[in-house]
């Protein structure tokens, strides 16, 4: 009894009504919109970090991330010049989204160069 | 008629063309369906407001409407500094990039040309309204070809309550005001103005090859 309880209301808690959503959003287009109003508040530092936290909740939920989000993250690591991160999110971005691979590609290639 | 009679009609038919009995027919979207995009570049929007901030507020909501419609969408934030980088520091160079440019640099299939028409707060004496007025037209990087365009308005209107009469309901609106341009109101309009632009119910974007309900063409 206690069971088909926690079901029904499972049910409708579940979300007949949620539409699914694709990605798991988290700060990303907060973030580029306070980078761009107030940049002195929003050092490519604090970027990564609240990123990363984005992250580990996205990987807790079983979320993915949205299409072009390792890139961003891929060229703030590369702005504060920690070129192996920054290339592991360009790969990321690129395994996980192939239509990205031409522009990754030429980012791939500058970072090299530096 | 009677009198009563118009009284009744009048408003009624006002209501009709007010509120739209004229349906718009469905968008004929027989270019897209010859070039389905995969993948969207969306530039900085032109900006023909008298706000300077429209331009980056705007483009910062533009990512996830379009990719929870299930479409790649290049980012954003990296594709401007990445132009800036190479020689084109505003929107309106990078508007002028050739479409062929953009396929071999980026490798998009089709690019979104945003133009921001109006953005801001709008002090009228007992309200502040923030409105947003936007174009768009989504073409393809390979035909050149027009894929889509729509535009859409929204606003959001902070209107004071009845209470102190006028001088009470001035300074409210004055606060409103001061509050919301801290908060910046009309980049939050910019999400309803999207909501309306993209809704692919209502002549917005087709569902792209991400989304669950999308067709193949």
């Amino acid at each position: 009894m206690n069971r088909a309880a926690a079901f029904a209301a499972a049910l409708l808690l579940g979300g007949c009504a949620t539409q699914t959503r694709l990605y798991s959003w988290g700060s990303y287009e907060e973030l580029i919109y306070s980078a761009y109003s107030n940049p002195g508040n929003m050092p490519a530092e604090r970027q990564v970090e609240t990123l990363e936290q984005d992250f580990q909740r996205a990987r807790a939920a079983n979320q993915r991330l949205p299409p072009g989000w390792h890139a961003h993250l891929g060229f703030l690591y590369y702005e504060l010049g920690k070129q192996d991160q920054a290339r592991q999110e360009l790969q990321t971005e690129k395994a996980e989204f192939p239509e990205s691979t031409v522009f990754v590609d030429r980012l791939l290639a500058n970072l090299a160069k530096s | 008629m009677s009198r009563s009679g118009w009284r009744v009609l009048l408003p009624l038919a006002l209501l009709c063309v007010l509120g739209g009995c004229v349906t718009l027919p469905p968008y004929d979207f027989s270019n897209y369906r010859e070039h389905p995009p995969r993948s969207i570049l969306v530039l900085p929007p032109l900006n023909e407001s008298t706000a300077v901030e429209g331009t980056y507020s705007y483009l910062s909501t533009v990512t996830e409407p379009l990719a929870e419609l299930g479409y790649y969408v290049y980012p954003v934030a990296v594709i401007d500094q990445y132009l800036k980088a190479n020689g084109m520091p505003t929107a309106g160079e990078m508007h002028q990039i050739p479409l062929a440019k953009v396929a071999e640099i980026i490798g998009a299939d089709a690019v979104l040309y945003l133009d921001l028409k109006q953005y801001g707060s709008k002090f009228q004496l007992v309200s502040s309204n923030a409105i947003v007025t936007v174009t768009a037209k989504l073409v393809d990087t390979r035909s050149a070809t027009l894929l889509w365009e729509g535009s859409a308005t929204a606003q959001n209107n902070s209107n004071s309550n009845n209470q102190g009469g006028f001088l009470g309901q001035l300074l409210a609106a004055a606060i409103a005001q001061a509050i919301g341009s801290k908060l910046d109101v009309s980049h939050g309009v910019c999400r309803l103005a999207n909501a309306q632009l993209f809704d692919p119910e209502r002549r917005g974007l087709p569902y792209g090859p991400y989304h669950p309900k999308h067709v193949a063409p």
